[in-house]
C-alpha cells in the first residue's frame, strides 16, 4: 500500500500536469489529495492478483477504418481560433529544450 | 413548454404549428427566467429563429423534416458546435468556436431538432452541482437556493424549468442522472459506445456517455432513438444495429423481474430516509403493475467510488493535456512555450479540475500505476462480473439515483470527498458500461424531486423505458 | 590506447513513415510538402472531442514489414505516452507500449550477419517546429512556428537488438532495411524528406565484457551522418572510460556542422510518460488468416533477389554489381537479359553505371540482352554501346521499344576494320613523336598515363569509333 501522498508528491505532478500552485494551494491539494487516496485505499489495500484488468466495457477489437482521405478543415477558421499564427502556422513563443 | 417533444414534433411535421412559433416560445421563456438560473452559457437565438424557419419551409414543401421537427434542444456546452462558442464552461476554453459538429449535434439537427443553446456544466463535467463553473453555478429551477445536481445541471435546469422539451448532457459517473433526479426529469445513461462520442470534450474517455434530459420518458426514448447508433468517427462505438425504443414504451412490465440492489439501500452507503422510501414505493409499484421484485446483491459496487476516483481523474489528466495554450483557448503570455503553457493552465483550469488533474496525474505516475490505475481496472472487472450475475438472476435493477435531494448551493463545496459521495450509486453502471435510467419518482420530505434509477445490462435502454414508462405512469 | 582492445555495440532505433495516403488515425492526408497545416482535420490537430480511428493499411503495412524481419506478429494495443511538448497537438503520443505489433525477429545484412529485431510498433507522427530568429536553432530562437501536417502521419519504430559492432554495419542494417521498406512498399524511404529517421544507442566495452553504459543520439539524418556520428561517439567514450571517467546514460545530439554529439538538457520528469491504455482505441488482433493473405502477397524480399541474381551471374551476392542492381529495381531485367544469352559482366556494368538514370527500367532484358551481344561481338564499342544505351531508354521513356542495330546504324556505328584501326593508331604516333617516346621508354607509370592520351587522340581522330581496348592492344604491339 503507497504511503499517504506527501507535499513533494504534489508538487512532482503539479510539475508534470504544468500547473503552477502557490504554497497555500500546494497545502490544501496535498491535504485534499490525501484525503481522496485514503478513501481509495479500499481498493488499493484489496488483492486482485488473477483478476484480468478491464480496460474498457466493451469487448470490441480491430475497429478500423479505410485508407481513404476525409474532410481537410478550413486553415483559416483553425488559424482563427489559434491564440497567434504567422505565414500559416501556429505561433508560440521560444521553445527551449529538445523534444523528449 | 408544457408540450412534449413528441406533440411539437407531430404538430409541426403535420403544419398544424410552426416550428418558428415554438422556437418563440422557447427563446421566451429562457429570456423569462435564465437570468435566474443560469441554466444557459450561450442562446442562439437567431441561428434558433433561422433553422425554424427552414424547417418550417420544408414542411410547406411537403419535405419529411424529420422526427423531431421544430423540437428545441439544449446542448450541454461540452458538445462541439461548428462556429458556436464551446466553453465547457472553463476559462481554458472560453470563447473557442470549434470548426466541426459532434456526431449527435449533426444527428439531432438531421432529425429536425433546433439548438437554442449551449448550457452550463461543471467545469469539464467535474462535479455534482454545476457550482464548479466558469460563468457561474445554475441554480434549480424548483428551489433557486439549491444546487441543480452536476455536471450536466445546465441541461437538466433547461428541462425541468420548461424551456426546451429536450436537452443533452454527458455522464461520466453520473452527470446525467445525478441533476436529472435533482431537477425531477428524465435522464439516461446510455450503454458505453451506443452513442458516439466524436465532438464531446472527453473528460474521461471509458467512461464518458451523451445521453437525453427529458420531461417524459417518451420524449427521452425519441431523442435516444434520434442520436444513437454506430458511427465511424468513434472506434468505441458499438455496431450492432438500433431498434427504435420507442416502440417498447407500452409493453408494460408483467413478468419482469426486478432486483431492488441491497448494497444501494443499505445505510452504509449514506442514502436519506426519504430517498429510500422512494425506492421502496417505486418496487412496490412494479410488483404492483405485475413485475416480481426481490432484492440482488452486487457486492463489488461498494469499491465503485474508489475506482472511479482513480480512473477517471487519470484519463482526464491525460485528456486535459492538451488545453495548453498553442493550438485554440486561452493563451497566458511568456517568454517561453513551456512557461506560457504553465501560465495558460494555472490560470485557465478551476480548483476541482486541478485537482482532479493532479490526483490522476499521481495514480498514473511511475511506482503508483499498479496500485492505483492498475487495480481499479480490476475492480471494474470485478463490478461488471457482479452485474452479470445479478442480471442472470434479474431483468433490471433499481435503485436510488441520487442518495438525496437537491442540497443548498455552497453546501458541499469546501470537502471534495463529500461532493464525491452523490455519484455513488450512478457510477457502477459508468464503469460497466451499462445503460441507466433516472426516472422522476415524487418528492422528499422538503418537497423536492428524488429520482429513482433503473439499470441494465448492456443495449437494454428499451427495456429500462418500458420499465420506466410504468413508473411515470403509476405516478400520474 | 588504441581502439583495437575496444568494441563498438550498436542498436539502432529506426522511425519509418508508412507510404499510406492518410493518417493514422484521421483522414487528413499523409503527404510530404504541402502548405503548412492543410492536411489537417480536428484528430490530426488534436482538437477537443475529436477521436482517433486507426488506419487498417498502416495496420497491414506493419504486418508486411513484421513479415520480411521475420517477426511474430502479435494483438496489440495502443497506449498514450504523456509529455508536453507544442509539435505534439494532444501532449500525448499515441504508440503501441508494452503490446506491440512485431515481436522479435532478424534482418540479414548482405554480407550474412543476423542482426536481432527487437520490436516494431506502430505510433504516430509529430509537427514540425519552425524556429525564427536567433541562429534558427532552437537555443537562440526568438518564436516558433508551427506546422501539423506530419502530426498524426503512421511511423513504424523498427528496434534493433544491439547486435551491430560497427559504423560500417550500421549503415548497413540501415541501408538493407530501407531496402526491405521500399520493396515491401511500406515506406518511400527517404531519408532527405524524414520518411526514415535513426536514432542510435551506442556503448563500448572491451571484447567479452558485458555492455557497457549506452548514449542515444537523435538527429541522426543520413547514412552519412549515421556513420560520423557512431564514430565520434565511440571516440568520445573510449577517451572518457581511458581518462577514468564514467559514462552518463543519457541522450545525445547529432551536430552535422560541428560533426560531434552533444548532451541533450536533462530534463527532470521526462521519464514519467505516465503510459497507460488508450482508452479511444480498441486492441488490434489480426485474423491468421490476413496475415497469411499478406505473407502469400510479400514480395520477393532483396536478399532473395541478390541471391537470385548472383546464382545467374556467377558472382556473390555481396558483390557490388549485385547489390547495386537489386537496389534500384533492375534484378529483373538483369536476369532477363541474361536468360536471353547476355554477358552477365556486361549486363550488370551497363546497370550500374549507364542505366543508373529515370525510365531506365522500362528498357526491357531483352532489348538489354540484344545490346550486350553486338557489344560481345565486337559490333559496338563499349563507348558506342554507351551511346546506343541512351538512345534506347529514351525511346523506352516514351514508350518505344527500340531495336539496338537500328540505332547504332542510324547513328553511323560500324566497327572499325583492322586496317583502319591500324592506320588511325600510327598516325597518331607520327603526330606525337615526342609523348611515343616515353611511351616506348616503358616506364609503368608514365606508360599508364599516356595510354590514356593516345587513345583519347585516336577516339578523337575516329568521333568515337575506335574501341579503347583495340587501340590499347595497338598501341602495345607498336611498341614492341
Amino acid at each position: 500500500m503507497p504511503a499517504r501522498i506527501s507535499r513533494d508528491d504534489v508538487a512532482h505532478v503539479a510539475r508534470l500536469a504544468l500547473l503552477e500552485l502557490t504554497e497555500d494551494e500546494l497545502e490544501r491539494y496535498t491535504e485534499q489529495l490525501g484525503a481522496i487516496l485514503e478513501h481509495a485505499e479500499d481498493v488499493a489495500a484489496l488483492d486482485l492478483g488473477d483478476v484480468v484488468p478491464l480496460a474498457h466495457p466493451l469487448p470490441l477489437h480491430n475497429v478500423f477504418r479505410d485508407d481513404e482521405p476525409g474532410a481537410a478543415l478550413d486553415r483559416d477558421e483553425v488559424l482563427a481560433e489559434a491564440p497567434a499564427a504567422e505565414s500559416g502556422r501556429f505561433r508560440v513563443p521560444a521553445i527551449l529544450g529538445e523534444e523528449p | 413548454m408544457s408540450a412534449t417533444a413528441v406533440d411539437i414534433a407531430a404538430d409541426v411535421r403535420a403544419g398544424r404549428r410552426s416550428a418558428l412559433d415554438v422556437v418563440e416560445v422557447a427563446l421566451a421563456a429562457i429570456a423569462a427566467r435564465d437570468g435566474e438560473l443560469n441554466a444557459f452559457n450561450t442562446v442562439t437565438a437567431d441561428q434558433a429563429r433561422a433553422a425554424a424557419a427552414g424547417i418550417d419551409a420544408r414542411v410547406v414543401a411537403g419535405e419529411d423534416v424529420g422526427p423531431l421537427a421544430g423540437v428545441p434542444v439544449a446542448l450541454k456546452d461540452n458538445l462541439c458546435t461548428r462556429g458556436v462558442p464551446t466553453t465547457c464552461s472553463s476559462k481554458i476554453l472560453a470563447g473557442w468556436k470549434p470548426p466541426y459538429d459532434a456526431t449527435v449535434v449533426g444527428r439531432l439537427l438531421a432529425a429536425g431538432a433546433i439548438m437554442v443553446g449551449k448550457t452550463n456544466l461543471d467545469e469539464f463535467a467535474m462535479g455534482s452541482s454545476t457550482e464548479n463553473s466558469a460563468f457561474g453555478p445554475t441554480r434549480n429551477p424548483h428551489d433557486p437556493t439549491k444546487v441543480p445536481g452536476g455536471s450536466s445541471g445546465g441541461s437538466a435546469a433547461a428541462v425541468a424549468a420548461g424551456f426546451v422539451p429536450l436537452s443533452l448532457g454527458s455522464d461520466t459517473g453520473g452527470s446525467i442522472r445525478q441533476p436529472a433526479a435533482l431537477c425531477g426529469v428524465v435522464g439516461l445513461k446510455p450503454t458505453y459506445g451506443r452513442v458516439s462520442r466524436y465532438g464531446l470534450v472527453a473528460f474521461a474517455s471509458s467512461l464518458d456517455q451523451i445521453g437525453p434530459f427529458a420531461a417524459t420518458v417518451a420524449d427521452a426514448a425519441a431523442c435516444y432513438d434520434a442520436i444513437a447508433g454506430w458511427d465511424a468517427f468513434d472506434s468505441t462505438s458499438i455496431p450492432e444495429p438500433l431498434e427504435p425504443t420507442s416502440a417498447a414504451l407500452g409493453r408494460g412490465v408483467q413478468g419482469l423481474r426486478v432486483g431492488v440492489v441491497s448494497e444501494m439501500t443499505s445505510d452504509a452507503m449514506g442514502i436519506a430516509p426519504d430517498v429510500l422510501a422512494r425506492v421502496r414505493e417505486a418496487a412496490d409499484a412494479l410488483a404492483a403493475a405485475g413485475a416480481t421484485v426481490t432484492e440482488v446483491s452486487i457486492p463489488a459496487c461498494v469499491y465503485g467510488l474508489s475506482a472511479y476516483y482513480l480512473i477517471a481523474p487519470a484519463e482526464a489528466s491525460s485528456n486535459l493535456a492538451r488545453f495548453d495554450g498553442v493550438r485554440f483557448g486561452l493563451r497566458v503570455d511568456a517568454p517561453t512555450t513551456a512557461e506560457m503553457q504553465r501560465a495558460t493552465r494555472t490560470a485557465g483550469f478551476g480548483p476541482e479540475v486541478k485537482r482532479r488533474i493532479m490526483l490522476g496525474t499521481y495514480a498514473l505516475s511511475a511506482g503508483y500505476y499498479d496500485a492505483y490505475y492498475g487495480k481499479a481496472q480490476r475492480v471494474r472487472r470485478l463490478i461488471l462480473e457482479d452485474f452479470e450475475r445479478a442480471y442472470g438472476e434479474v431483468d433490471v435493477l433499481l435503485s436510488p439515483t441520487s442518495p438525496t435531494t437537491a442540497f443548498p448551493l455552497g453546501a458541499k463545496t469546501t470537502d471534495p470527498l463529500t461532493m464525491y459521495l452523490n455519484d455513488v450509486c450512478t457510477i457502477p453502471s459508468n464503469l460497466a458500461g451499462h445503460p441507466a435510467l433516472s426516472v422522476p419518482f415524487g418528492t422528499g420530505s422538503d418537497g423536492l424531486p428524488v429520482g429513482v434509477q433503473l439499470m441494465g445490462p448492456a443495449l437494454s435502454e428499451a427495456l429500462l423505458f418500458q420499465v420506466g414508462a410504468v413508473l411515470e405512469a403509476s405516478r400520474s | 590506447m588504441s581502439e583495437t582492445t575496444w568494441e563498438t555495440v550498436i542498436g539502432l532505433e529506426v522511425h519509418a513513415e508508412l507510404a499510406t495516403r492518410t493518417k493514422l488515425f484521421s483522414g487528413a492526408l499523409n503527404h510530404f510538402g504541402s502548405e503548412p497545416n492543410t492536411n489537417v482535420d480536428p484528430v490530426s490537430l488534436g482538437l477537443p472531442g475529436s477521436l482517433p480511428v486507426l488506419n487498417r493499411t498502416a495496420v497491414e503495412l506493419a504486418i508486411r514489414v513484421g513479415l520480411a524481419l521475420h517477426c511474430e506478429i502479435r494483438p496489440s494495443v495502443f497506449a498514450r505516452k504523456n509529455y508536453f511538448y507544442p509539435d505534439m497537438p494532444k501532449d500525448f503520443q499515441i504508440s503501441q507500449y508494452d503490446q506491440p505489433i512485431d515481436l522479435g525477429g532478424w534482418l540479414e545484412l548482405p554480407e550474412g550477419k543476423r542482426i536481432g529485431i527487437t520490436r516494431a510498433h506502430l505510433e504516430e507522427d509529430t509537427g514540425k517546429n519552425t524556429h525564427v530568429g536567433g541562429s534558427g536553432r532552437i537555443g537562440g530562437a526568438d518564436y516558433s512556428l508551427i506546422d501539423y501536417n506530419r502530426a498524426g502521419v503512421p511511423l513504424l519504430e523498427i528496434v534493433s537488438e544491439p547486435d551491430l559492432r560497427s559504423a560500417d554495419e550500421a549503415r548497413a542494417y540501415v541501408e538493407e532495411l530501407r531496402a526491405i521498406l521500399v520493396a515491401i512498399g511500406a515506406s518511400d524511404g527517404k531519408m532527405e524528406e524524414g520518411s526514415l529517421r535513426v536514432d542510435c544507442n551506442v556503448s563500448v566495452r572491451r571484447p567479452g565484457e558485458p555492455f557497457g553504459t549506452r548514449c542515444e543520439i537523435k538527429n541522426v539524418n543520413s547514412l552519412r551522418s549515421l556513420g560520423r556520428a557512431v564514430d565520434y561517439e565511440t571516440r568520445r567514450q573510449i577517451d572518457l572510460i581511458e581518462a577514468g571517467e564514467k559514462i552518463r546514460q543519457e541522450t545525445r545530439h547529432w551536430d552535422e556542422n560541428a560533426g560531434r554529439t552533444t548532451a541533450g538538457r536533462s530534463k527532470e520528469n521526462s521519464e514519467d510518460y505516465r503510459y497507460f491504455p488508450e482508452p479511444d482505441l480498441v486492441p488490434v488482433v489480426p485474423d491468421p488468416a490476413w496475415i497469411e493473405e499478406i505473407r502469400a502477397a510479400l514480395p520477393r524480399l532483396p536478399a532473395e533477389r541478390r541471391h537470385d541474381l548472383a546464382m545467374a551471374a556467377g558472382l556473390a551476392s555481396t558483390d557490388t554489381p549485385v547489390i547495386v542492381a537489386v537496389d534500384r529495381g533492375a534484378d529483373a531485367m538483369a536476369l532477363e537479359a541474361i536468360a536471353a544469352g547476355a554477358d552477365a559482366v556486361r549486363v550488370l556494368t551497363h546497370i550500374e553505371h549507364n542505366l543508373a538514370v529515370e525510365g531506365a527500367d522500362a528498357l526491357g532484358g531483352s532489348t538489354l540482352a540484344a545490346l550486350v551481344a553486338m557489344e560481345t561481338s565486337g559490333a559496338l564499342t563499349a563507348t558506342q554501346a554507351k551511346t546506343v544505351l541512351a538512345e534506347l531508354v529514351t525511346l523506352a521513356a516514351s514508350g518505344v521499344q527500340g531495336d539496338p542495330a537500328a540505332v547504332a546504324a542510324a547513328k553511323g556505328f560500324e566497327a572499325m576494320d583492322t586496317g583502319a584501326l591500324d592506320a588511325a593508331v600510327d598516325a597518331v604516333i607520327a603526330a606525337n613523336a615526342e609523348e611515343w617516346e616515353r611511351f616506348k621508354a616503358g616506364d609503368p607509370k608514365e606508360r599508364g598515363k599516356l595510354t590514356g592520351f593516345f587513345v583519347g587522340q585516336v577516339m578523337k581522330s575516329t568521333k568515337g569509333q575506335a574501341d579503347g581496348k583495340a587501340v590499347t592492344a595497338v598501341l602495345l604491339s607498336r611498341a614492341g
